[in-house]
């Protein structure tokens, strides 16, 4: 096996790493795929909430990485789908506990046993950061339609270009085609405008996130979840499938526009 | 691909100098910057250095150990300037100034020719210049690219952005402290002007929110007024 190693990396904090991550590797994981999920975020681990298994952690990153267990007693098999696992963060560490060159070690050691490795950075662009970024072969930036998060959207994406990470990909996530079509949000247009990379998905504002976090329940797990629907699509997408982003609105032709701007059909 | 001048700036400061690292690997730059002093250990021997280093988190045993390692070479660390409030602590303990005085970090004018002839000397830049990046330069800066907002050329000459132009720009910036160095006869050109700040000398641009047409445009100072033109190719 040879995993891709992808990192999901903001800037602003809050947007909805931990939520994509989640979903992804619920997402592929139900596509057949060997998945293991690292939260990066060292001393505020909440991956293993979101994914519901919180009750189920006895190692952590840290403990592999400074021997005390080997790297698959630190990783947890999910609930619901057996071939995704999680290597949650420690809590009690801080970020210095991680350096980048034990990162890269820890995904060398991963490509060899899983299709995919997912990691969730936190946010910034400190030490978790370059920790997070370290190993990966592709990053994806996520960011919400607000100038604020975007600005720091941008930032992340300058340093990632400059340590010559290749150029990353974007998730928009939250976007309200109510609120774009009223001109009170960004649209997905003046974001790709300034950021000017490719576009790998648009993730509606959907309550149910909340819902679904909270019940420790991925919303990708949820069939008829807009916001599930258009992580599945991300996750079809990196496999290298050429999925049309979702017409979520039919009336005001947004997604229309977007599929245009990233030449999909 | 990234250059050794982009993650080291040397700046020459009236009593020293100021060196100003990329973000980046701690120990890779660490090695970087000895390897630029070792090269040219004659520049260097004997300065009082100020070091920026970003949002680098440093602890007491590294900085200490970077300070000893530059005494080895006879360059004595007085200053570390951080946007790290961990790195700022840790300067602190160590007894370094964290802070430099305005009229130090101005940089200092120097007395090479090719600085009096500024018109001669460009900086070519073919990237889009992201939030957070900061360039400084004495001469005229090209831009082959968009300058976004939330960054930064300030430049004794001319700015020509070959691109979308919505961060901040200053051109005919002095090159000392000395009012005269300014240079109201320079411009900032850009294909689509939207600065979210715009100076030419001492002159700061009240811009119009809502600008108008997305075309060429120069825009330079005329009798201490500022003075908007399309661009005409002839
Ligand atoms: N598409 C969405 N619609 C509605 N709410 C969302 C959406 N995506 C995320 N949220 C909500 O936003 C909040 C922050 O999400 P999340 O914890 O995933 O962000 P994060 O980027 O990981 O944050 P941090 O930087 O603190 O790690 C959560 O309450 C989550 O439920
Ligand atoms: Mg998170």
């Amino acid at each position: 096996m040879s995993a891709q190693i992808v990192t999901i990396t903001s800037g602003k904090g809050g947007v909805g790493k931990t939520t994509a991550i989640a979903s992804l590797g619920i997402a592929l994981a139900s596509r057949g795929q060997k998945v293991v999920c690292i939260d990066g975020d060292i001393g505020l681990r909440n991956l293993d909430v979101i994914m519901g298994l919180e009750n189920r952690i006895v190692y952590d990153i840290v403990d592999v990485v400074e021997g005390r267990c080997r790297l698959r007693q630190a990783m947890i098999r999910d609930k619901r789908m057996p071939e995704l696992f999680l290597i949650p963060a420690a809590q009690t560490r801080d970020k210095t506990a991680l350096s980048p060159s034990d990162m890269l070690r820890l995904g060398d050691e991963l490509r060899e046993v899983c299709d995919w490795v997912l990691i969730d950075s936190p946010a910034g662009i400190e030490r978790g950061f370059k920790n997070s970024i370290a190993p990966a072969d592709r990053v994806l930036v996520l960011t919400n339609p607000e100038i604020s998060a975007v600005r720091d959207a941008d930032r992340v994406i300058g340093i990632l270009e400059s340590e010559e990470k290749g150029s990353p990909s974007l998730i928009l996530n939250r976007v309200n085609s109510e609120m774009v079509k009223r001109q009170e949000m960004l649209s997905p247009e003046d974001v790709l405008d300034l950021l000017a990379i490719d576009l790998i998905g648009v993730v509606p504002e959907d309550q149910g996130v909340l819902v679904a976090a909270n019940r420790g329940m991925p919303i990708a797990l949820e069939e008829n979840s807009k916001a599930g629907q258009a992580f599945r699509n991300i996750a079809a997408r990196l496999m290298g499938e050429d999925i049309p982003f979702m017409d979520l609105d039919s009336s005001d032709g947004l997604w229309k526009r977007i599929s245009k701007l990233t030449g999909r059909s | 691909m990234q250059t050794e001048t982009d993650l080291i700036q040397i700046k020459g400061l009236r009593d020293g100098l100021l060196i100003t690292l990329a973000s980046g690997e701690w120990r890779a730059l660490q090695d970087l910057l000895f390897t630029q002093i070792d090269q040219r250990s004659s520049f260097f021997r004997g300065a009082r250095l100020a070091l920026d280093v970003g949002s680098q988190v440093l602890r007491v045993a590294e900085m200490s150990k970077l300070r000893d390692e530059l005494s080895e070479r006879e360059v004595s660390l007085w200053a570390v300037l951080s946007e790290s409030p961990k790195t700022i602590q840790t300067a602190q303990l160590l007894g370094l100034a964290t802070r430099i005085s305005k009229q130090r970090q101005q940089v200092e004018k120097t007395s090479r020719p090719a600085e009096k002839g500024r018109d001669e000397n460009a900086l070519w830049v073919p990237r889009t210049l992201r939030s957070g990046t900061r360039i400084e330069y004495a001469g005229h800066v090209v831009v082959q690219g968009d300058v976004n907002p939330g960054a930064e050329i300030v430049a004794g000459g001319n700015i020509l952005v070959w691109g979308r132009l919505r961060g901040s720009v200053h051109a005919g910036a002095s090159a000392g402290e000395q009012q005269a160095s300014l240079n109201s006869g320079a411009s900032v050109s850009a294909l689509d002007m939207k600065p979210a700040r715009l100076q030419i000398a001492d002159q700061i641009a009240n811009l119009p929110k809502k600008v108008q047409v997305k075309s060429p445009q120069v825009i330079g100072l005329k009798d201490g007024e500022f003075l908007v033109k399309p661009w005409q190719g002839k």
